[in-house]
């Protein structure tokens, strides 16, 4: 009879510090912009839910972090989190926030975008600044579509798959965004979906603290487009798919996570290592450059 | 505010105008500079990446123009004063996100030294053809400055006066600069430190809580603050309200994006540099801009040997264009000849100005040279000589077209 008791203990107690509070989350989500513009159904909010909860657990100076979205439903999420937030252009979130971080190498920076926003139109910027190792945390929401703009196929759409552009199926094979992550030099790479919210949360916090290029894939339901085109039921079906065909492999070789359609989703996390940071490379060589040691050529 | 004595290389040197353009933007407390080679700009680059450590700056090669105009913009979102560098294929590359810079008031410099195009076009050679894209190139209404140096030492005072333009109307300026300016070797004076003025950045200092991201100041122009000052900013290119937040309304269009024009527009007395001379009494003026302006003065001295009562007025700053000051001449001269090395760009505003009252000529050149002074000598005349009011602009046929066409463009006649 013990457990219960303390059980009880404990949760009144979150209660009470957060009891001024009209949402567990406010201290970190905008409230005066809320509702949000997001499907019923849709694993976006999912995913902003375990980031928010991941703020508050990893400790950090939130007057210290910068979230930037490109464009899409994922572009929307820098408008609902209460930090500084930027909503750039398509594809061009990395870009804006390798500007961030070189120019005031204090801040954390967090990318929040679509899979189209990063890995099509973005896809560049995506893997140099991997190679680079910006220090950031690069979130994708990778729902296999284009959603904002109303189902188009995507570089992450499965082969045979539907979208509006692809009214017969698929016919490009898709990427796997955590073998492109790891090869371009990302030093943390993670996938889950938006069903592992308690583990979506812990990636969230670990690639915060880590230093480097962190990459957290999210897969997640488009309830209004990906699964009604082809025809998979709604936000829940696609949570019970999940539920289904997730398999948690931590460790696995990055090689091995190509999704198929309706196919089996290895999740966990790939990559932990370590690779010195632009910045701390960039310190070094500034402070030789001063010294004299590195000579113009 | 004064220079920095650490970013001010004070001195007498002979360099090109790129070069001389990259000391400009070091000594205007430019601290970071993201850009992507290309031809006839890559020297500015070269020479800021030589020069910046020193001064505390950087430079990052990008991988795209892309990358580097989104990265100048974020990291004068970071609090820092940044530029651009690029040309032709590149300046294309830009114009999303210089609209988006617009959108969001953000200060920084685009250095675009023209070359010939369009597409690949001459890469060595120079042109004068982006005048209009640099207004309109952007999706969408907004306005921007741009200017145009004639000379290596323009492109040094000229950077600083951009990046004193930029923080001051919180908007991208243009240094639409072109090959042969920034290609040409000349003195460059650098003067010390304490005799270069800078234009701060517009920043909030009162209470967080209280801090309105797009609320203006009397001359329509607000307050900046950097991320990570605790201000939980939101700032997004969807157009938005005083704080920054999101609306759709035909209301908030025309409040908030008539600003954008308005702050510019309404500001306009203090932005404009012309340089002018012998207006008073002049039958033609001479307009033009960058290293046509440095040609036309051999074409003036020409005509006025020949006893042509002939002015010259020289767009330091071409946008936003001086409309008021055309139109006031308009009324007095007979007709403005407006050399430009395109077929045909800036001479339509000028034209637009003179509501019907002088005759407007031409004198077109395509990229990959400049003009002959003898054919802007014979576009004055013809605008002297001409009495009748010609309801179109004239466009003088220079002798490279004769020779090229033998008589004129085949299409024209
Ligand atoms: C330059 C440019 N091209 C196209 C668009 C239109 N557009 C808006 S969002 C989007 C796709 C977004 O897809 P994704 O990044 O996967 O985000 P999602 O909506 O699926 O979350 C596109 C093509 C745009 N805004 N800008
Ligand atoms: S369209 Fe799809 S991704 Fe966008 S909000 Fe709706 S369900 Fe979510
Ligand atoms: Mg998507």
């Amino acid at each position: 009879m013990q457990t219960p008791k303390t059980n009880q203990q404990k949760k009144i107690q979150v209660d009470s510090s957060s009891m001024d509070r009209i949402h567990p989350m406010e201290n970190v989500l905008r409230m005066d912009r809320i509702p949000h513009i997001w499907c019923p159904g849709c694993g976006i909010g999912l995913a902003v839910t375990a980031f928010a909860a991941a703020l508050e657990k990893a400790e950090i100076d939130l007057s210290k972090i910068v979230i930037v979205s490109g464009i899409g439903c994922t572009g929307r999420v820098a408008g609902y989190v209460k930090l500084d937030s930027f909503h750039t252009t398509h594809g061009r979130a990395i870009a804006f926030a390798t500007g961030i971080k070189v120019a005031n190498p204090d801040m954390k920076v967090v990318v929040f975008s679509g899979d189209g926003d990063l890995i099509a139109i973005g896809g560049n910027h995506f893997i140099h600044a991997a190679r680079r190792n910006i220090d950031m945390l690069v979130v994708c929401v990778n729902n296999f579509i284009y959603a904002m703009t109303g189902g188009q196929v995507a570089p992450t759409t499965p082969l045979t798959a539907y979208a509006t552009t692809c009214p017969f199926g698929c016919v490009e094979p898709p990427f796997n965004i955590p073998y492109l992550a790891d090869s371009s030099g990302a030093v943390y790479v993670a996938r889950w979906t938006t069903l592992h919210v308690r583990r979506l949360t812990n990636a969230f916090v670990e690639a915060l603290n880590k230093k480097g290029f962190s990459v957290v894939e999210a897969i997640s339901p488009c309830a209004q487009y990906y699964s009604r085109i082809n025809r998979l039921g709604d936000g829940l079906d696609m949570m019970r798919y999940y539920h289904d065909n997730a398999e948690i492999r931590n460790g696995e070789d990055t090689k091995n996570l190509d999704i198929d359609f309706q196919g089996k989703i290895i999740v966990g996390k790939f990559i932990d290592r370590e690779r010195p940071s632009y910045t701390d490379r960039y310190n070094e060589w500034l402070s030789k450059v001063k010294g004299g040691e590195n000579e113009p050529g | 505010m004064k220079a920095d004595q650490r970013d001010v290389l004070t001195g007498v040197y002979y360099i090109d105008g790129d070069v001389a353009s990259g000391y400009g933007a070091l000594a205007a407390g430019c601290k970071f500079i993201a850009g992507y080679p290309i031809t006839p700009s890559t020297e500015a680059a070269e020479a800021f990446a030589r020069i910046a450590p020193k001064g505390g700056a950087m430079f990052i090669q990008m991988e795209d123009e892309l990358a580097s105009i989104s990265a100048i913009v974020g990291a004068a979102w970071a609090g820092a004063k940044t530029m651009t560098i690029t040309s032709g294929p590149g300046y294309s590359l830009m114009m999303e996100t210089i609209g988006y810079g617009a959108m969001l008031e953000t200060p920084f410099v685009l250095l675009n030294i023209q070359r010939g195009g369009p597409s690949t076009g001459v890469p060595t050679k120079t042109g004068q053809a982006d005048m209009m894209q640099a207004r309109w190139g952007s999706h969408g209404d907004y306005e921007l400055i741009a200017i145009a140096p004639d000379s290596p030492q323009e492109l040094f005072d000229h950077t600083i006066k951009a990046f004193n333009l930029a923080e001051k109307y919180r908007c991208p300026v243009m240094i639409m600069a072109d090959e042969c300016v920034g290609h040409m070797t000349e003195k460059v004076v650098i003067p010390r430190a304490e005799e270069i003025e800078l234009e701060p950045r517009r920043w909030y200092t009162g209470p967080p809580d209280e801090y309105i991201p797009f609320k203006p100041d009397e001359d329509l122009v607000p307050k900046m603050v950097k991320a990570g000052s605790g201000h939980k900013l939101f700032i997004s290119g969807r157009l938005h309200d005083e704080r920054g937040y999101p609306v759709d309304n035909e209301h908030f269009e025309l409040k908030y994006v008539r600003r954008l024009i308005d702050k510019i527009m309404c500001n306009k007395d203090k932005i404009i540099e012309l340089k002018e001379e012998q207006l008073d009494d002049a039958d033609v003026v001479v307009v033009s801009y960058g290293i046509s302006s440095r040609v036309a003065v051999r074409g003036i001295e020409m005509a006025r040997e020949k006893g042509i009562k002939v002015g010259n007025l020289r767009l330091i700053t071409v946008w936003p264009f001086p409309d008021e000051r055309i139109t006031e001449l308009a009324k007095k001269v007979k007709a403005f000849v407006v050399p430009e090395i395109n077929y045909g760009q800036v001479v339509f505003d000028v034209a637009r100005c003179c509501h019907g009252n002088a005759n407007v000529v031409l004198v077109p050149h395509g990229g990959a040279g400049v003009h002959m002074p003898d054919d802007i000598c014979d576009a004055i005349l013809l605008g002297a000589k001409e009495e009748r009011k010609i309801e179109k602009v004239i466009e003088f046929k220079t002798q490279l077209e004769k020779l090229v066409f033998k008589g004129g463009s085949k299409l024209k006649e």
